[in-house]
């Protein structure tokens, strides 16, 4: 009978390589778990919990761009609203209020509102009576400031127009939009909180995937660990299981979420109002909402890991 | 020539063991032997003895409740956890039921402690085809087990404790699926690890014939979680290059 086929000596007798150096090479490690590739939910959990955050984000990226630009726009304007019954001397306030306001360093340009255009703003609400001289229209000076006006500017311009316009009131734009910027900022902390709430769940999912995952390859974990395999070596499998499901998730998810948001982007241009329009995404936004799939990997990845490695914990 | 340099003067020993499982009595008590490197022992013992309970302290499955363990001159009661796949890789296992990897074929499945002790796959694929054709499964080699038969579970399970050459080996009624011929071309395999490289092997048996195949075999006797040693050769057994010696 011929012998065993031991080793040749001194080519396995050499020191044990570094942990880091001992990878269970891609081809097995996918096989040590049988892998059931799409078929469990997880993949599927995680991508609709990722295009979630998708509409999330865009929703919030596109809030925080609406308020912006609103601000930006309204910040350095002002209205000058004159309130005169008799048409003509309210012309003549109108424009001395012009005159006065023009003069101040602050201010960039001047316009006095057409009565014409002023009854276009009206109509929708007063119909054909907003061109009746009966219903007396307040004049508007719009005035564009060169910068944005602290509140003792403001009180300043109101000072100078009280002595010759006594009836001339300045309203500053900014001020009267102050609750739409804090419902925006609501919403952008609702979108937020949204996005914490959902990257619980997904972590959570992952947990739970990850644990049943565990549980059911107990066995293949015991004997690999009593062959000598390390934890190290035993949380890598398992995160090649989850890192591949995620990234399917993730990227279903990302392609989900874009089609929901490019479908909403369309319902609101079909509005087509001027403060909606200022809520477009940019590119640096749409870079985020690249980035949200590779947080949703990585974060898969963190919680698989510690998952295992505490499961791991639990074997000798 | 036995590869006996840099190695501990004992590979294992007990001293004082006790093993218990949850709150009910010891399953085994007092245990107290030395296994020395190269020697070859059988452990014997009625079911229910304790023979699985003490070799799964013997490949660090399981901690004792009590006493001291040490193997390859390191305390095993005080050594981390993370460091027992440094010392598990020093260990050959032939399961009783055999703990095959289900969805890995007969050649992964051998392979698989190379594999984890990072060896090269050029190595990997002459070392477990060697192996494999040893045992007689070159033409079962991408079988996984539920296609194999007890037997042929049996061998790969003994072609996967050999292929890394352990320190110690520890077999678990490595025969009890095979027929005679084949039971005796493992024993022998189990040989000549233990001759030709210096392997300390510890198979646990019923068979009674096959304590006499190997004459310089130390037995090992466990009744109702105790071990008998009534001479003290468990615990002070001749060096086994005198016994050896001494036989020639």
């Amino acid at each position: 009978m011929n012998g065993p086929p031991l080793p040749d000596d001194g080519a396995d007798r050499k020191a044990p390589l570094p942990d880091r150096q001992r990878k269970i090479r891609g081809s097995l490690a996918s096989r040590l778990l049988p892998q059931t590739r799409f078929g469990g939910p997880m993949p599927w959990v995680i991508a609709i919990l990722i295009a979630l955050v998708v509409v999330a984000a865009a929703g919030g990226l596109s809030l925080r761009n609406l308020a912006e630009n609103a601000r930006g726009d309204l910040s350095t304007s002002l209205t000058i609203q004159i309130v005169e019954a008799n048409r003509e001397r309210r012309d003549d306030l109108a424009t001395q209020a012009a005159q006065i306001a023009g003069s101040r360093d602050l201010v960039r340009s001047v316009r006095v509102v057409p009565e014409s255009e002023l009854q276009q703003l009206l109509e929708p609400w007063l119909g054909s009576a907003a061109a009746s001289e009966d219903i007396p229209i307040p004049a508007l000076v719009d005035v564009e400031l060169s910068r944005r006006a602290n509140p003792q500017e403001i009180a300043g311009l109101q000072a100078a127009l009280d002595e010759a316009v006594p009836n001339a009131r300045v309203d500053a734009q900014s001020d009267w939009l102050a609750p739409v910027y804090e419902a925006l900022s609501a919403l952008q902390w609702l979108a937020l909180a949204l996005i914490a709430l959902v990257a619980f769940a997904t972590a959570a999912a992952v947990w739970l995937a990850a644990r049943n995952a565990f549980a059911s390859h107990r066995d293949t974990v015991e004997v690999i660990h009593l062959l000598g395999g390390t934890d190290r070596q035993v949380t890598n499998i398992f995160q090649r299981s989850v890192v591949r499901d995620a990234a399917f998730g993730s990227v279903a998810g990302l392609l989900l979420g874009i089609g929901a948001v490019w479908l909403l982007a369309r319902q609101f241009e079909a509005l087509d109002s001027g403060m909606i329009g200022g809520g477009g995404l940019d590119w640096p936004d749409w870079l985020v909402i690249a980035a949200i799939p590779l947080a949703g990997v990585l974060l898969a990845l963190v919680t698989g890991r510690l998952t295992i490695r505490r499961a791991l914990r639990s074997m000798l | 020539m036995r590869a006996m340099t840099e190695r501990p003067s004992e590979i294992v020993k007990f001293d004082n063991v006790g093993l218990r499982y949850g709150t009910d009595g010891e399953v085994l008590s007092d245990l107290s032997f030395t296994l020395f490197p190269g020697s070859f022992y059988f452990l014997t013992g009625a079911s229910g003895a304790g023979k699985t309970s003490l070799l799964k302290m013997l490949y660090l499955a399981q901690r004792p409740s009590r006493g001291a363990i040490r193997m390859f001159g390191k305390d095993m009661i005080t050594l981390p956890r993370e460091r027992l796949p440094d010392f598990r890789r020093r260990l050959g296992v032939v399961f009783q039921d055999f703990r095959l990897v289900d969805h890995l074929s007969a050649f992964d499945n051998v392979a698989l402690p190379l594999r984890l002790a990072g060896t090269n796959e050029g190595k990997v694929l002459k070392a477990v085809s060697d192996m494999l054709a040893w045992v007689g499964l070159s033409h079962r080699s991408q079988a996984i087990p539920a296609q194999m038969s007890g037997g042929e579970q049996q061998r790969v399970a003994i072609a996967r404790a050999v292929i890394a050459r352990p320190q110690l080996l520890i077999a678990d009624e490595p025969t009890g699926n095979v027929d005679p011929e084949m039971a005796l071309k493992l024993l022998r395999l189990f040989e000549a690890l233990n001759n030709r490289v210096g392997t300390t092997v510890v198979v646990a048996t019923h068979d009674v014939h096959l304590l006499k195949k190997v004459p310089d075999s130390l037995i090992m006797r466990l009744h109702k979680g105790r071990l008998s040693d009534p001479t003290g050769a468990l615990r002070f057994p001749p060096r086994p290059e005198a016994r050896r010696g001494a036989t020639a």
